[in-house]
């Protein structure tokens, strides 16, 4: 069986190429994997007539107990014979309903194939979990089917709808599964099957869950609706999908379920009401159409209903009834569709208001259609003749539910008769419909399925041969299927409703009113759309109300949360104990003074740059806390950093507005400064808390210690950075990386790894011969932008910086600097050599991209992890390794120093993208915009 | 020695860097709200700092390891100077964009916020929806019948 499963998957993957190759012409032979799955289980067949079952499992997912298992028994014989019989029929004749070149042919043919597999998985499985996933396959794929003609709205709509109730219906019935799974103590169901079920409220909500699922996908009410609208589906899809396959697994669950699960409270009278109101309701909107594929539609749901109340109702005899009717329906509706797909494509129509004549044009498919709306009558000797009068003997002890019966058997006729009659019946005054030649491929296939039909009824004995296994589960069958038990009370009953369909129809004339007035009240459509409809208005609702678009309100919001609930328990527990020093030494008091004016200060400030620079302010203090603190490579940083933001923000306020715009709202200014001293307050006191929270030895006390011997290097924090934590630092390369592609993509119109600009050449004539001159790059600037203090100074001491942050960078393992205070050292020469001498120079001082320095620095910091993994086994391990060299005599490496110069680039590299959008390209703008103000919008306003 | 970090006068500090942090994060101006977030993050490395111990630089040999300064917050914080760095950068090259767009660098309300507020005041629904509008108007009468030749051609 896993085999036939793997063969339909290959078939999948390979049906696109295949029909890319061949045309359509390649479904015959992708229809020989169908036809497999159907003469295996005709070989089996002995297997399972004995009341026996082909058993296979494979071990799939252990951790979770489930297996692939599969396992035959009649009824998923009968279902497998029908998934792979029609569905090698099916795909027989989409090879020749579809043109060859139009699109989507091969996706068609793959996921028809694919959908084939699911439902053949579906049948076979044993493992509820199984059945579910597979369940969930043919919904996805149905989907896809029913979703054929992309570019069409209504094809769209009906497979989204399909997918929406049969997946509501699906994940209920998951649970439903999970439930009784659960207190069954497995998901075998040959296994459940046998065990005692522990009764109680749990087995209730299990089973109506599970109803759910089963009625939504068999589209049984108050799940009608999606049926009817997936007639979007080209008919092969139809035929196959809403006639033999899909929504028979429903009624496939049902079966499966009825003989443990029946006796369950809910389950007959939920089965029965929804049954039998669907058979009525579908018959009765059949006789309303004039879509003859819609007309097929509503008779199918109606005969859903019937076979839902059949299967469902879990005796014995209306089991074998109920295995009889799925043949039957399947056999009959599955042809009629495939003959309105005839005549669809042949008259391009299937409107039964335009067809006339059919009947002398296309004699033989006349005749196939006669025979197949027989049976779906229940006309002797055919096997829905057979069928019908065994469901008619088996409610033969219920009158109620017999007499609801006849009643839908009575439509069932006159649509039957309806449908001929609509399809190949002369109309006045109207021109033969011409069908042009039927190609026998597209004959065939309805023609077979009928002819079965016929011979089934004849034959019926040996059918109720081998389909007595699946009703002997309920206990001993009175009945037997047979085409002539006598003169019964059923035999009158089919008579009578024959008569009474004839009678129905023949009053089509009068009574034409009463059916287009009496409809259900709402229809199952009109439910869906109301449903949908209502999901959408909560969900806009909800998101006007909590996404107002305005990041203040947003920001607003998560700040006083964050104020609310960690600061409201902050202060309900008041971790504070002993009282607080005001300062440690003098010094602190008053640096924390400047941080607290300049911080304040910033927030009035109207001006960008004094804001700026009093930000900065704060950011200076704060490394003079480091200082005071004790953590000088903090302080080193803190100073460098702070540094380099202010460059860069001149180089950005340079073309900003030098004034913040005034914001006219009083109200709203108070109110963020109120949410400003509350957010600090909560911060100072969550500060307070956490300094005497601490109640564990801190892991830090051992690093000094670990520096030494594991990282060999003696200042803690770059040892930290580049051994111990090395993984958050690579984490913050990454970030780094980012930031910097994401600074330049926003600046660069074109690439930035474009030739870059060389100093022009005319600048070459200035040089004095024979002498080299250092910031070439200068003497491209206007006189006005040169400042010869600026060059002077850079000239002294860029080299010297470059040198200074070498050495950080070589030191900082044993003394304060490392990486990071390295690559800012080489940065803000950088950033020098582009303030001196402009664009050009900074071409001139790093000729290579910024890219490349980022790119450089990742991989050397990352395959020194990966060195070290293949070296130690361990990521990012340092080791040490001793050298000497003439000169500078003994001395030792530390491989975490390949680290570090990855960092090192990194911070360059990053410096060097900032300096180029926000330095060099900005210039650029500048220079392009000439005198203007610049940027896209002063363009427009002047263009005005 | 602890004094030099947890003591009053340095959570007030964290408190009133935190708080003009956020008051200008609340403006619509980025160049403020970056400030905002560069006064946040000074205020938020000084509270994970002051978290440790203060002390001595904690360089072996240098100090006493008995009295050096906790090394962990401080290698964080260092990561975390480094990363408002390469934010700041970005949130100016996010201003100077909007500023080269629009003139200005203010924060405008979201254009798809707004839509779907006016929306809900005016009872539409979304057009956004998957499924957009029903086949046809009769819902009993599906789907047109294909026109001629749709499906296929004879």
């Amino acid at each position: 069986m896993l085999v036939l499963l793997i063969l339909h998957l290959v078939a999948a993957v390979a049906a696109p190429l295949l029909v890319r190759r061949w045309g359509p012409r390649a479904c015959y032979l992708l229809a020989l994997v169908p036809a497999a799955a159907f003469g295996w289980a005709l070989v089996r067949t002995p297997d399972v007539t004995r009341g026996g079952a082909v058993v296979e499992t494979y071990p799939w997912i252990r951790e979770l107990g489930l297996d692939l298992a599969l396992r035959m028994t009649t009824l998923s014989w009968l279902m497998t014979l029908l998934v792979g019989g029609v569905g090698a029929l099916v795909l027989g004749y989409s090879a020749r309903y579809f043109p060859p070149d139009a699109l989507g042919n091969s996706r068609f043919a793959g996921v028809l194939v694919a959908f084939a597999g699911a439902m053949l998985g579906l049948v076979l499985a044993d493992d509820l979990l199984l059945l579910y996933v597979c369940w969930e396959l043919t919904t996805v794929f149905s989907y896809l089917l029913i979703g054929h003609s992309t570019e069409r709205r209504s094809s769209r709509w009906a497979a989204a709808q399909a997918l929406t109730v049969t997946t509501l219906g699906g994940l209920a019935m998951l649970v439903g599964f999970l439930i009784l799974g659960h207190h069954a103590g497995t998901y075998r169901w040959s296994e459940l099957a046998q065990r005692p079920l522990p009764g109680g409220a749990y087995l209730v909500v299990a089973v109506l869950l599970i109803l759910l699922g089963a009625l939504s996908k068999s589209a049984v009410l108050p799940f009608t609706s999606w049926l009817p609208v997936a007639m979007a589906a080209p008919t092969p899809v139809s035929a196959y999908l809403h006639a033999a396959a899909m929504v028979k697994a429903g009624v496939y669950l049902l079966g499966l379920l009825t003989p443990v699960l029946a006796v369950v409270g809910p389950w007959r009278p939920v089965v029965l009401i929804a049954g039998l109101a669907t058979m009525l309701v579908g018959g009765w909107a059949a006789l309303r159409q004039t879509d003859l594929k819609l007309l097929l539609a509503y008779g199918t749901v109606s005969q859903l209903g019937l076979l839902t109340v059949v299967v469902g109702v879990g005796t014995a005899d209306a089991a074998l009834a109920g295995v009889a009717m799925l043949l039957a329906h399947a056999l009959f509706k599955a042809a009629l569709f495939l003959v309105v797909g005839v005549i669809d494509h042949g008259a391009g129509t299937r409107d039964l208001r335009e067809l006339s004549g059919l009947r002398r044009t296309a004699p033989v498919l006349t005749g196939v259609a006669v025979l197949a709306a027989a049976s779906m009558a229940g006309l002797p000797p055919l096997f829905g003749f057979v069928a019908k009068e065994a469901v008619f003997a088996a409610f033969a002890d219920q009158p109620l539910v017999l007499a609801v019966l006849v009643v839908g058997t009575v439509l069932t006729v006159a649509y039957s008769i309806r449908f001929i009659w609509g399809a190949f019946a002369d109309r006045p005054g109207a021109d033969a419909t011409d069908l042009g030649r039927i190609a026998p491929s597209l004959l065939a296939p309805p023609a077979l399925l009928a002819v079965v039909g016929l011979v089934a009824g004849p034959a019926a004995g040996a059918l109720d041969h081998l389909l007595r296994p699946y009703p002997e589960l309920f206990g001993a069958v009175g009945k037997h299927l047979a085409l002539w038990h006598g003169l019964t009370p059923a035999l009158g009953l089919s008579a009578l409703a024959l008569v009474g369909g004839t009678a129905l129809f023949a009053l089509r004339g009068p009574l034409a009113p009463v059916l287009a007035r009496l409809r259900w009240p709402v229809t199952g459509q009109q439910g869906y759309e109301w449903t949908t409809h209502r999901f959408d208005r909560v969900a806009l609702n909800v998101t006007s109300v909590t996404q107002r678009g305005s990041l203040p309100q947003y920001l607003g919001l998560i700040l006083i949360v964050l104020a609310a609930v960690p600061g409201g328990a902050v202060f309900l527990i008041e971790p504070w104990e002993q009282p607080l020093e005001l300062w440690a030494t003098p010094a602190q008091p008053v640096v924390l003074l400047v941080v607290c004016v300049a911080a304040l200060l910033a927030v009035g400030a109207t001006r960008r740059l004094t804001a700026m620079l009093l930000v900065g302010m704060t950011g200076y203090g704060t490394a003079m806390l480091f200082v005071l603190y004790g953590a000088p490579d903090l302080a080193l940083t803190q100073f460098l950093v702070e540094t380099m933001t202010i460059a860069i923000f001149v180089l950005v306020l340079r073309r900003l507005p030098e004034r913040f715009s005034t914001r006219p709202l009083r109200r709203s200014r108070w109110i963020r400064r109120a949410i400003g001293v509350i957010v600090g307050t909560t911060v100072a006191a969550l500060a307070v808390g956490a300094a005497a929270a601490r109640q564990a030895r801190s892991i830090s006390e051992e690093f000094p210690h670990l520096a030494v011997e594991e990282g060999h290097g003696r200042n803690v924090v770059n040892v930290t950075l580049v051994d111990i934590r090395a993984w958050d630092t690579l984490g913050e390369m990454a970030v780094l990386v980012a930031a910097a592609t994401g600074v330049a993509s926003l600046i660069f119109h074109r690439s930035r790894t474009g030739p870059r600009p060389r100093r022009r050449e005319v600048a070459e004539d200035d040089a004095p011969a024979g002498r080299a001159v250092w910031l070439r790059g200068g003497a491209t600037l206007h006189e006005r932008q040169r400042s010869i203090v600026l060059e002077v100074v850079t000239r002294l001491i860029s080299h010297t910086a470059v040198l200074f942050s070498l050495y950080l960078l070589f030191s900082g393992h044993n003394a304060p600097g490392g990486g990071f205070a390295g690559g800012l050292v080489a940065s803000l020469a950088l950033t020098m050599r582009y303030l001196a001498g402009g664009r050009y120079e900074l071409v001139e001082a790093a000729p290579i991209g910024a890219g490349t320095v980022l790119g450089a620095g990742l991989l050397l910091s990352v395959g020194g992890g990966v060195v070290s993994l293949i070296a130690d086994g361990t990521v990012l391990e340092s080791t040490r390794v001793d050298l000497w060299l003439p000169l500078i005599g003994h001395f030792y490496l530390v491989t975490s120093l390949f680290f570090d110069v990855g960092v090192y680039l990194v911070v360059i590299g990053l410096a060097l993208d900032v300096l180029r959008s926000l330095g060099a390209e900005v210039d650029r703008h500048i220079e392009t915009a000439g005198g203007s103000g610049g940027g896209l919008a002063g363009q427009r306003g002047e263009a005005r | 020695m602890r004094a030099a970090g947890a003591n009053l006068v340095s959570f007030i500090t964290i408190g009133v860097l935190v708080g003009c942090g956020v008051t200008l994060l609340l403006e619509r101006s980025l160049s403020r709200i970056l400030l905002g977030v560069i006064l946040i993050g000074n205020g938020v490395n000084l509270l994970i700092v002051f978290g440790g111990r203060s002390g001595e630089a904690p360089v072996v040999g240098v100090s006493d390891e008995a009295a050096m300064s906790d090394a962990l917050p401080q290698a964080m914080v260092l990561t975390a100077i480094v990363i408002t760095f390469g934010f700041t950068a970005f949130l100016l090259a996010i201003s100077y964009r909007s500023w080269y767009l629009s003139g200005d660098d203010e924060v405008p309300d979201d254009i798809e916020d707004r839509e779907i507020v006016r929306r809900t005041a005016q009872h539409e629904v979304s057009a956004a929806d998957l499924t957009g509008e029903p086949p046809t108007a009769d819902p009993q009468q599906v789907d047109a019948p294909a026109p001629p030749r749709e499906e296929g051609p004879g």
